[in-house]
């Protein structure tokens, strides 16, 4: 029954930075069903602006791919959610528009970079949303807010309207409470578009099993190391014992590329990133430039009061590794890191079905706890590998630290989403239980 | 002189003739319509948006790859060029860098000295940036308009050695080129802006000048023989030639260095993450060439009889060789030498000398003036005036006639010694002039020249030259 | 090590404004994240990555374009249906 949702939620903990008062929905399997999508994703006559100033007042003209197919799935668009600028973090603190609170704790961030979108279903303002997932940006919020959260096989999902950070990092992906609605939600989104040449022909069509006997699950030693705090370990270390007691088996093994997977990762995703914000000049869209100035200063003016620290040191970063002299030793040397971290993977998950491990090294910090970028990069060094590969990686929920959630992660084979959700599934209700 | 030895390549643009843009479905008809209206969120470049290859495109360039002779490569990939300029609206153009589509052709030219081969570095394809108009002035604030209606066409971007010699050759490659690319049916000449050069121009031994902005076939040879002698000025006087990039400014028909922001340029080129590498190597065997210039230049002489010079110009562009095969067709025996001479001679320095495509003028039409001209139903110089007049109509767009009835209309039928008129205008004209023939009959041969023009006037134009002549002498023999 | 100079430089080369209170921290952020990078160096030619989806392409087809509104809609400036830019020198 299609009809029109009257969506005015608390958002004290603002998840939102738009919402529709009154969201149409259609006929379709998520008929009425409330879907909030971050605000990097394009939505047409609503404005879209990746948490920064400089898309300020921009409204697509066009939706994103998998927001059509929300919609032919009678889903209601209730509102955009808050992010880190342009994808550029991991807490959700580098918005312009000021940060999304944890749910759990509100003294503490909520992830990033797909903070508001976590932040909105652990409030229980929506039982779903779309997140973007580029080194993390869905499986980190889901850890730090205790939810659910898949990045799908790279090109599984069309990035068509995605706004890009690093396009051969990033896929737009389901987060919900539970395992059974990020199923479902991904059932929706995924499969072709002719508009992306990315995109492969794999949709998705699975009820989530929780069968897992006889499953080899990899466990990497450096997913237990140094940088990863003991307390998580071992809320992890007893959920993937769970996973033993339902029938699999737990199998050491190791990623040595792990050693170099950040760096790799930073490189590319800041070369990327530098290339496709160099279009955000005023002209088109955005905060007007000024025309008494010639052209570079006017242009230079605008990205400068109007990109955030972060965002500017990363295009800058970017510059630099692709720049002429040091594209060899950067850009370049990153790709052969990056092939030799999906032929680690590969290479693993020849022999065992997944690989699980936390998905974040702590907890959620408290706001403002960690200022320096560096700092920061580190936290994403378990997520960033499954990016690299393009290989399927879900994070849920398994057990609290001090009392904030703590996120086991699952990776499986490029295009086995379905077995990585299984496993998911099969965690899920046994704790149910 | 070797050390005034003269060194050219050029780097030609030529927009592909497709329908859609080269990475959305946009119509590439964009010529007669206002600005911004052959856009869409992905040739403006709207966050979000994605290229998807036109795979005509692709084809196409393949074609000419073929035809010039070029090795395709085995795996092709799209790179991002990075700069920032208010027609770029990505901020990067999407082309081919390090992985071109294909490299190593050549191409047959006319030299200075004879028939030499141009060596083609590299072919790839890349989009056409959109277009930028200047505006205001000083009191008021300059500032620029931005149309990116032009924004995505496909562009194929052809490179060659350094191997042309002097402004001429370039200018014959381009031609050369230019008929290539037609004849291949890829790309449309008549279409403005559809051709952009640059070129890099040195004396030998001397540093390497780089030309942009040549925007026209006459252009390249205006900003050639100009650099070249700016050049040789500065070696004349002991001065160095700077390494630098200029610009053609072809009002004034000078180069002009480009600002220093534009002297270096990082691009920091990187592979295009949105696209996907292409294998069509496999395809090189199963394209079919038309038949090319040269091969239709021998067929022309072969078939109907033209004169290399002839064939040479007619074959010199497509519609012309098209025009030409047309109008003989109803009678290729007949028509062939008469068709030749008056298309090559005749009817191309008409429609230059009122920018006219030949496309307006029916084959048809044309067929039937040379008809009345085999027939000496008309002489030539009334040939002529009833061609103009039919070309004036199409390209006025006015009611158009044939040519039997502008000849009609106009009285322009020749007069023949058979209807007397010719022979009484002759006589008259002897009555009228003794003094040009008795110096005639004195020996003065062309005194009878005085009395043809004498007749030629009385008869309009209508006489034809060799029967007045064969009259006239029968004429002035009698009086003998 | 690179110097508030060569960060200028790159700034420049990103058309990225950086405030001269920002230039020092921002330099030794910068030195700090580059010399991470290093880790870079010790990896070795390896693995060649899969190219499983080649030759992507869509037919020659004309498909409506936006609406000249849509074009302008989001621009700051226009004129007579062409967007308004600061001046090229």
């Amino acid at each position: 029954m299609a009809g029109t949702l009257r969506f005015e939620p608390d958002d004290r903990f603002h998840a939102f930075l738009a919402t529709c008062r009154d969201a149409p929905f259609g006929n379709g399997p998520l008929s009425g069903v409330p879907v909030a999508i971050k605000d990097n994703i394009s939505t047409m006559g609503i404005e879209t602006t990746c948490a920064s100033r400089i898309l300020k007042g921009y409204i697509p003209p066009y939706d994103a791919h998998a927001v059509n197919l929300l919609k032919a799935a009678g889903a209601a668009v209730c509102g955009k959610t808050n992010m880190d600028e342009f994808g550029m973090g991991t807490t959700t603190e580098n918005s312009a528009f000021g940060p999304t609170l944890n749910p759990r704790d509100p003294e503490r961030v909520p992830g990033g970079s797909s903070g508001g979108s976590a932040a909105a279903i652990a409030a229980g303002l929506v039982p779903m949303a779309l997140g973007t997932d580029t080194g993390g940006s869905i499986r980190c919020p889901a850890a730090f807010c205790g939810i659910v959260g898949l990045k799908p096989t790279y090109g599984r999902v069309s990035r068509y309207g995605l706004i890009a950070y690093a396009n051969s990092l990033e896929q737009i992906g389901p987060m919900a409470c539970t395992v059974s609605d990020v199923s479902k939600l991904y059932s929706v989104i995924a499969g072709p578009d002719p508009r992306d040449s990315t995109s492969c022909d794999r949709p998705y069509r699975h009820t989530p099993s929780p069968d897992i006997r006889g499953l080899k699950i990899g466990i990497p030693e450096e997913y237990f190391g140094k940088g990863v705090d003991p307390l998580v370990a071992v809320v992890v270390r007893k959920a993937i014992g769970t996973l033993e007691e339902l029938g699999a088996t737990a199998v050491s093994c190791t990623l040595p590329s792990m050693q170099y997977a950040l760096a790799a990762y930073y490189v590319t995703c800041t070369s990327e990133a530098s290339s496709n914000l160099a279009r955000f000049d005023g002209v088109r869209y955005g905060p007007p430039a000024d025309p008494k100035k010639s052209w570079h200063e006017a242009f230079r003016d605008v990205r400068k009061r109007s990109f955030g620290k972060e965002v500017r040191r990363r295009i800058m970063l970017g510059t630099f590794a692709l720049s002429s002299g040091y594209y060899g030793k950067y850009y370049a040397k990153a790709q052969i890191a990056r092939a030799n971290v999906r032929a680690d993977f590969l290479r693993v998950l020849a022999d065992v079905d997944v690989i699980a491990g936390p998905t974040m090294p702590t907890v959620a910090f408290r706001l403002g706890e960690k200022s320096d970028p560096l700092a920061m990069y580190l936290s994403d060094i378990l997520t960033v590998p499954a990016n690299l590969a393009g290989i399927p990686a879900i994070s849920l929920p398994c057990g609290t630290s001090g009392g904030m959630p703590v996120g086991l992660q699952i990776m499986g084979q490029h295009f086995a989403d379905e077995r990585v959700i299984d496993v998911a599934y099969a965690y899920e209700q046994a704790v149910k239980a | 002189m070797s050390e005034q030895q003269v060194i050219v390549g050029l780097e030609v643009h030529c927009q592909l003739d497709t329908k859609s843009k080269l990475f959305c479905g946009c119509s590439t008809d964009y010529r007669s319509d206002g600005p911004n209206t052959h856009v869409c969120e992905v040739c403006l470049g709207l966050p979000g948006s994605m290229p998807v290859l036109n795979r005509k495109a692709v084809e196409y360039a393949m074609r000419v790859a073929k035809a010039l002779h070029c090795e395709v490569v085995s795996e092709s990939e799209f790179s991002r060029k990075n700069y920032f300029y208010p027609d770029l609206d990505k901020a990067y153009q999407i082309t081919q860098y390090d992985k071109p589509l294909a490299e190593k052709g050549v191409l047959g030219i006319e030299g200075d000295d004879g028939e030499k081969t141009v060596r083609i570095t590299r072919i790839h394809v890349e989009e056409d940036p959109g277009r930028l108009v200047h505006m205001g002035n000083a009191e008021r604030g300059r500032y620029s308009l931005v149309d990116y209606n032009r924004a995505g066409i496909p562009l194929i971007e052809i490179v060659t050695e350094p191997d042309m010699r002097s402004p001429k050759e370039a200018r014959r490659f381009l031609n050369k080129l230019r008929a290539t690319l037609e004849y291949l049916g890829v790309f449309d000449s008549e279409k403005e802006g559809s051709l952009r050069v640059d070129a890099n121009i040195s004396i030998k031994g001397s540093e390497r000048v780089e030309v942009k902005n040549i925007t026209s076939y006459k252009g390249v040879e205006k900003a050639l023989t100009f650099e070249i002698t700016r050049q040789k000025n500065l070696i004349r006087r002991g001065q160095a030639v700077d390494r630098e990039t200029r610009h053609f400014l072809e009002a004034r028909g000078i180069t002009q260095a480009a600002r220093s922001k534009e002297q270096e340029h990082d691009y920091r080129y990187f592979p295009e993450p949105d696209l996907r590498p292409l294998r069509v190597q496999s395809w090189v065997k199963d394209i079919t060439l038309p038949e090319l210039p040269d091969a239709r230049r021998e067929r022309f002489i072969r078939q109907y009889g033209c004169s290399m010079n002839h064939a040479k110009t007619l074959t010199g562009e497509l519609r012309l060789a098209n025009f030409f095969e047309d109008v003989v067709a109803p009678d290729p025996a007949g028509l062939s030498s008469l068709a030749a001479t008056w298309i090559a001679d005749t009817l191309i320095g008409e429609l230059n000398y009122r920018s006219m495509s030949i496309g307006l003028l029916e084959p048809a039409a044309f067929t039937a003036l040379l008809r009345l001209l085999r027939a000496r139903t008309i002489t030539d110089k009334n040939g002529i005036e009833v061609l103009r007049v039919i070309l004036d109509q199409r390209l006025k767009g006015e009611p158009k006639e044939s040519p039997d009835q502008v000849v009609s209309r106009l009285h322009l039928a020749k007069t023949t010694g058979d209807d007397g008129a010719l022979r009484a205008a002759i006589r008259e004209a002897i009555a009228e002039n003794p003094k040009a023939v008795s110096d005639y009959r004195a020996g003065k041969s062309a005194s009878s020249n005085f009395i043809v023009g004498q007749v030629m006037k009385k008869t309009r134009g209508r006489a034809d030259p060799a029967e007045l002549n064969r009259l006239l002498t029968e004429e002035l023999q009698k009086g003998a | 090590m690179v110097t508030e100079k060569d960060v200028e430089h790159i700034a420049d080369l990103a058309d990225i404004g950086i405030g001269t209170e920002e230039l020092g921290t921002f330099t030794q952020q910068f030195n700090a994240i580059l010399s991470y990078f290093d880790l870079l160096d010790q990896v070795r030619e390896g693995a060649i990555p899969g190219q499983e989806l080649v030759n992507v392409m869509r037919e020659d087809t004309v498909r409506p374009s936006l609406p000249q509104d849509d074009i302008l809609r989001n621009a700051a400036a226009t004129e007579d249906g062409f967007i308004k830019a600061p001046r090229v020198m």
